[in-house]
């Protein structure tokens, strides 16, 4: 009998989590359905429940390939400044966790100390005198600008520093025997043992530079440099009447990474979770 | 081996140091300067990009900055600070903060309990599912939700609301309804990463703790309060600490659903009137003074979550 009411308890409880499920993935199937109705009808209704099936059409993404050179634009923004990001801010932020965590050096403790105070003074507030400073340097409508304040994230040195403690030192004093330069060491031999850390960070950098909005929004002026939530944004009028392009380019906004995180999942979580403590 | 390279590991730099053209390579090398080379850019980007602008902050709010002429005014920008409009954009903030803390913090605890148990089945479906949402940008998710919540009878919310016999609601146009939307959407976007810090806090609960509870009687609810509540106290006080500043900071879930301004600044937040009066009213002196304000704001807080989580305590338990 005991055995009949647990199954009663599972079974409502996994129906409740179907039901929780189905919430959190329904503006997305909206999204996904929304995508391949004519644009005009949802302008006048916004997203139904019902609708009538023969209305589904391609209209909205043969208009994308074909017309919205703007948004391939965008796309090709997004993408070189979120590679950029990627590349530059592994590249310095593992040097430096690296280095406090393996290294006996004066000073090391007031660096991490450092890289603990910048994570809690939240971007915002530098905001304003940072883009004074791309204004004087005439970087204001660049790459380089968006980039720049993401070069050394104190969140990817913290979480490499954390993830350097627990590599093997006697590699190190091995390769050092071997004649290796402490550069070797770093680059040949250490950093290919953080792969993991490297691959959550690059996802949390990576994730965040493509969504990112507020700086590229102040620092971007015109139309063929911004980026896709930046250019997405601007086609958002009261007068809806750029639904076909929003609605298709949304979708191939979270498509390529929906796909990367079917793939590695596991970074997503990881750096994700992390990303949290950024806000 | 580990033996022979803590041996033969002195007698490596001297045999170096006797090339002498190769001096500066070795200099460059030697463990004394390494890792300050490896700490350079860190050095390099903190001094340019947060120290001087922290300070630079903190100035520029004493300022009036127009472009070529910098007149220092005092506290006139903190006195024009504390008005209406202010207040408004504090309270819509705080609201805000309070109410998606609450739905952010009690909500995943519960679903990272049941999801814990033995007794929900398809549990890695079910924590991808309400994982997926994180991956969308607030532009993306903010413009489905616009439409989801559009004004007409037509559109989702209301075919729902009318379905159980309410009338149709303007989303955008209310005061209530447009902090339902922003809430909504910021918890419909960070539910499955907090369940994600839960689900990790309960791995750590160890079970003798459940069976000793079990022995003494305890039922299922009775071990939630005193077993795993307890146990989730550090992990719960982190979630609401991110999500309290991640909510001070919030502007883009505003600026998705009104773009420039809301109307009567229903939708109106600290970030978002800092946005509004330093960058389009190119006021900056001023916007600077926001910020600091908000800088004071989110290190309240930090000490609180330091003072509650007893970073301050001696080490003497």
């Amino acid at each position: 009998m005991k055995g009949n009411t647990n199954k009663t308890l599972i079974w409502s409880l996994t129906f409740g989590f179907a039901v929780v499920a189905f919430i959190a993935l329904f503006p997305l199937l909206n999204l996904i359905l929304a995508s391949f109705r004519p644009s005009t009808e949802l302008m006048r209704n916004g997203i139904s429940l019902v609708f009538d099936p023969s209305t589904i059409t391609l209209d909205n993404f043969i208009y994308i390939f074909t017309e919205a050179r703007s948004y391939w634009q965008w796309y090709g923004n997004s993408l070189i400044i979120s590679a950029v990001i990627i590349v530059t801010s592994l590249f310095f932020s593992s040097m430096v966790g690296y280095a406090l965590a393996v290294y006996e050096f004066k000073g090391r403790n007031v660096f991490f100390v450092l890289v603990l105070f910048i994570l809690m003074v939240p971007f915002e507030i530098l905001m304003l005198p940072l883009f004074q400073l791309m204004i004087d340097l005439q970087l204001i409508n660049t790459y380089t600008a968006v980039v720049l304040p993401a070069v050394v994230a104190p969140i990817a040195v913290f979480f490499f520093r954390q993830y350097a403690l627990g590599l093997p030192r006697e590699l190190m004093d091995a390769a050092r025997i071997d004649g290796s330069t402490e550069y070797g060491i770093f680059f040949k031999i250490m950093l290919p043992l953080m792969g993991p850390s490297l691959a959550a960070m690059a996802i949390l950098q990576g994730l965040g530079s493509w969504n990112n909005f507020l700086w590229p929004l102040v620092v971007l002026r015109s139309n063929d440099m911004f980026t896709l939530p930046i250019g997405l944004a601007t086609l958002l009028t009261p007068y809806g009447n750029n639904y076909d392009i929003l609605l298709s380019g949304s979708v191939m906004t979270i498509v390529p990474i929906i796909i990367l995180f079917i793939f590695f999942q596991r970074y997503f979580v990881a750096g994700l979770t992390l990303g949290g403590v950024k806000g | 081996m580990l033996e022979t390279s803590k041996n033969t590991n002195p007698d490596i730099a001297p045999i170096k140091n006797k090339k002498p053209n190769k001096g500066l390579l070795n200099f460059l090398n030697s463990k004394k300067v390494v890792p300050y080379i490896f700490v350079s850019p860190f050095i390099l980007s903190f001094l340019v990009l947060s120290l001087y602008p922290s300070i630079q902050a903190i100035i520029m709010s004493f300022q009036r900055v127009l472009p070529g002429e910098i007149t220092f005014i005092g506290l006139r920008n903190y006195e024009r600070v504390f008005n209406p409009t202010f207040y408004k954009a504090l309270s819509n903030t705080t609201i805000y903060v309070i109410l998606t803390v609450v739905i952010l913090v009690t909500i995943p605890i519960i679903l990272a309990v049941l999801l814990d148990s033995k007794v929900v089945k398809f549990k890695t479906l079910f924590r991808t599912s309400l994982f997926l949402p994180a991956l969308t940008s607030v532009i993306v998710a903010g413009m489905v939700f616009r439409l989801m919540f559009a004004e007409t009878d037509t559109a989702v919310a209301n075919q729902i609301l009318n379905w159980v016999g309410l009338e149709s609601v303007d989303w955008r146009y209310n005061a209530w309804s447009g902090m339902f939307l922003m809430v909504i959407l910021a918890s419909w976007r960070w539910m499955g990463v907090n369940i994600l810090y839960f689900l990790a806090a309960l791995q750590n609960v160890p079970n003798e703790l459940y069976e000793a509870a079990e022995i003494d009687g305890a039922n299922v609810l009775q071990k939630f309060f005193y077993v795993t509540l307890p146990f989730l106290k550090p992990v719960t006080i982190f979630v609401a600490t991110i999500s309290i500043i991640g909510g001070f900071r919030m502007f883009e879930e505003s600026f998705v659903f009104w773009t420039a301004g809301s109307p009567g600044n229903i939708g109106l937040t600290i970030v978002g009137y800092l946005y509004q009066q330093g960058i389009q009213q190119n006021d900056m002196g001023f916007g600077a003074a926001i910020g600091v304000i908000l800088m004071i704001i989110i290190f309240i807080i930090t000490l609180i979550q330091l003072f509650v989580t007893g970073a301050f305590k001696r080490g003497d338990e």
